[in-house]
C-alpha cells in the first residue's frame, strides 16, 4: 500500500526532516508513526499526502509514484485518500452537513449519493441529527468526529490521521481512537502520527508502531517497548 | 460526473457566489458601481456616435458640384448637357440653374436687391447643381466626376462643396478611434477591478481553499465560484451602465429635441440598440470572467495545503 525508499526530504529553509527513510505499510494494516516534535512524523505524512514531494528516494501509494505524479493528478489522488488533523481543518462558516460533503462535492457526486454517503458517515461517528449545526456550537470531540467523518465519506482506502487526539482529553481520544479502529477493522489501511504517549500505551498489545528521531527510523515493530523508548528520549 | 450534477455543482457555485456577495452588500455595490461608469464611458461615446451620425447623416452625403458656365453660353446649351449629364452614372439629380433664376434668388435672399437693379445687365453665368451618386461621394470618384464636368464645352468652373462634409466625416472618424481606444482602456481597466476583487477575496478565504485542496478539490473546482463572481460583478456591471446611460438620456432628451426644433427638425436621441444592449451585457460578463480567471489562476496557484 505505502512505501518509502531511501527518502530524503529537505526544506527549502536547508532543513531535512527525513534523512534515507526505509519503510512499508500493507493494505489494511494499522501503523503509529511516532517521536519527539520535529522528529519527521508530520513530513511523513505531508509526503503521503502528497502536500510535500521528496527531495530524494521514492514514495509509493497504492502502486503510484507519488515524486513524479503529474500536477494535475494531485487532486484526483487526494481524492482516494482521507485525511485527519489535530485542528479538524473544519470549515467553520458551513453547517456539518457541507463540511463533511466536501469531498463528494469537489469529486461531482450526484445530490442523492451525496445525501446518501453524508449521512451514512454521520451515522459512523454518531452525529446524525446535527447536520444543521455550525462546527463551532460542537464539542471539541465532536469537532473532531465531523473531521473523521469527512475523511471517510468518500471511503477511502487510506486515512491518515495527524495528532488526531491532540486537543482531546484522555476520555475523547480513547473514543477517537476506537471509531479509527472501526474503520481498520473494515479493511481501511490508518497511519496515526502522534506523540501521545498515554494513547500509545492505552492501545492493545502489537499495534506496530515507528519510531522516528531526527529524520530516521529509529525502531520499527509491533513491540509494547516502543512507546517507552519514545519516553525515555 | 454526470450531466447532472455537472450542472448542480455549478448552480451550487453560482448561487454560492451570489450570496457571497450579498453578505457584504456596500463593498459588492461599490464595486460594480465602478465597473458600471467604466462600462458606460465606452458606451456613452457609441451613442454620441450614432447620434451624431442620425442627426448629420442628411448632410454627409450632401455633397453637391456647382458648375458656373462661360460668359455667353446659352440656357439651351446647358439644358442640353444637364439631359447628357443625367445619363452619366456617378451622377443621381441634376438641376439647371438659369443667370436670370439665379440673380432674382440673389436678389431675394443677399439683401442686395436695390444695388443689384442698378446693374445694366446679369453678371451671373448659367449654371448648373450636380447631386452624385451615393457610391460617387468618394474623393476619387468626385475627383474622377469633376474631371468629366470640366471637359464639358463652355464650362468656367467646377466647384465640389465637399470640404464641410470631409470635415465632419473625419470628425465622426475620431470620435470612433477615440471610442475604440476607451473601449480598450476601459476594458482594461474593468479587468484589473475585477481581477483585484477576486485576489482580496482569495486572500480572505485562503484557509478553505486549503481545505477544499486537501480534500482533492482540483484547481479547476476551487476557480468555479471566483469566475461566477466575476461573471456577476462584470453582469451587474453593464447593467448600471445601462442604467446611468439611460438616465443621462432621459436628462438630455428635452432639451436636445428643443434645440432640434429651433433647426425644423425632429431629431431626438437614439438609446442603445437591442444588439448595443446584448453586446454590452455580454462584453461586460466576459469581462468580468477574463479578470476572475487572470487572477484566480495567477492566485489559486500559490496556494497549498499544508499538514
Amino acid at each position: 500500500m505505502i512505501a518509502f525508499d531511501r527518502v530524503v526530504k529537505r526544506y527549502p529553509n536547508g532543513r531535512e526532516a527525513l534523512s534515507g527513510v526505509s519503510l512499508r505499510i500493507a493494505a489494511g494494516e494499522w501503523v503509529f508513526i511516532t517521536g519527539r516534535s520535529g522528529a519527521g512524523k508530520s513530513t511523513v505524512l505531508k509526503l503521503i499526502a502528497l502536500i510535500e514531494r521528496p527531495t530524494r528516494g521514492t514514495v509509493t501509494v497504492g502502486g503510484k509514484n507519488l515524486g513524479t505524479l503529474p500536477s494535475r493528478r494531485i487532486a484526483a489522488y487526494r481524492r482516494s485518500i482521507g485525511v485527519v488533523f489535530q485542528d479538524h481543518r473544519l470549515l467553520m462558516d458551513r453547517p456539518v452537513y457541507d463540511n463533511v460533503a466536501l469531498p463528494l462535492v469537489v469529486a461531482g457526486s450526484s445530490l442523492k449519493e451525496t445525501d446518501k454517503r453524508v449521512r451514512a458517515a454521520l451515522d459512523q461517528v454518531d452525529l446524525l441529527g446535527k447536520e444543521r449545526i455550525l462546527p463551532l456550537e460542537l464539542s471539541a470531540g465532536e469537532q473532531q468526529r465531523v473531521g473523521i467523518a469527512r475523511a471517510v465519506v468518500s471511503k477511502p482506502t487510506l486515512l491518515i490521521c495527524d495528532e488526531p487526539t491532540g486537543n482531546l482529553d484522555r476520555d475523547l481520544a480513547v473514543e477517537v481512537m476506537s471509531l479509527l479502529k472501526r474503520f481498520q477493522r473494515v479493511g481501511v489501511t490508518v497511519v496515526v502520527a502522534t506523540h501521545d504517549l498515554y494513547l500509545l500505551r492505552e492501545q492493545e498489545a502489537h499495534e506496530r508502531t515507528i519510531v522516528l528521531d531526527d529524520g530516521r527510523i529509529r525502531g520499527d515493530a509491533e513491540d509494547e517497548a516502543l512507546p517507552s523508548m519514545v519516553a525515555s528520549r | 460526473m454526470s450531466l447532472a450534477a455537472y450542472g448542480t455543482r455549478h448552480a451550487q457555485a453560482f448561487l454560492g457566489s451570489l450570496g457571497r456577495l450579498a453578505r457584504s452588500p456596500f463593498a459588492t455595490f461599490l464595486s460594480v458601481l465602478v465597473i458600471g461608469l467604466a462600462l458606460a464611458l465606452p458606451l456613452a461615446l457609441r451613442l454620441l456616435v450614432i447620434n451624431t451620425n442620425a442627426a448629420t447623416g442628411g448632410f454627409s452625403s450632401a455633397v453637391d458640384v456647382s458648375v458656373y458656365f462661360k460668359q455667353g453660353v446659352t440656357l439651351p446649351e446647358v439644358q442640353k448637357l444637364a439631359r447628357e449629364a443625367q445619363a452619366h452614372a456617378g451622377i443621381a439629380q441634376v438641376s439647371v440653374v438659369s443667370a436670370e433664376d439665379g440673380l432674382k434668388q440673389f436678389q431675394k435672399y443677399s439683401g442686395f436687391g436695390a444695388a443689384l437693379q442698378a446693374l445694366k445687365q446679369n453678371p451671373l453665368p448659367q449654371a448648373m447643381h450636380v447631386r452624385p451618386t451615393p457610391d460617387a461621394m468618394t474623393p476619387s470618384a468626385l475627383g474622377a466626376l469633376r474631371d468629366y464636368l470640366e471637359a464639358w464645352p463652355g464650362v468656367d468652373v467646377v466647384q465640389v462643396d465637399s470640404v464641410w462634409v470631409e470635415r465632419l466625416n473625419a470628425i465622426i472618424a475620431v470620435l470612433r478611434r477615440v471610442l475604440l481606444v476607451t473601449a480598450v482602456l476601459l476594458g482594461a481597466g474593468v479587468l484589473a477591478i475585477v481581477g483585484n476583487t477576486v485576489r482580496l477575496e482569495i486572500q480572505n478565504r485562503r484557509a478553505e481553499i486549503e481545505v477544499v485542496k486537501l480534500v482533492g478539490g482540483s484547481n479547476a473546482f476551487v476557480r468555479r465560484p471566483f469566475l461566477y463572481t466575476g461573471v456577476i460583478y462584470g453582469f451587474v456591471g453593464a447593467l448600471i451602465a445601462l442604467g446611468v446611460i439611460g438616465i443621462a438620456l432621459h436628462v438630455l432628451q428635452g432639451s436636445v429635441a428643443a434645440l432640434a426644433k429651433l433647426y425644423g427638425s425632429d431629431f431626438t436621441l437614439a438609446g442603445p440598440a437591442a444588439r448595443d444592449v446584448l453586446w454590452l451585457l455580454g462584453g461586460g460578463a466576459a469581462l468580468g470572467w477574463l479578470g476572475a480567471w487572470i487572477s484566480a489562476t495567477r492566485h489559486l496557484r500559490r496556494i497549498e495545503p499544508r499538514a
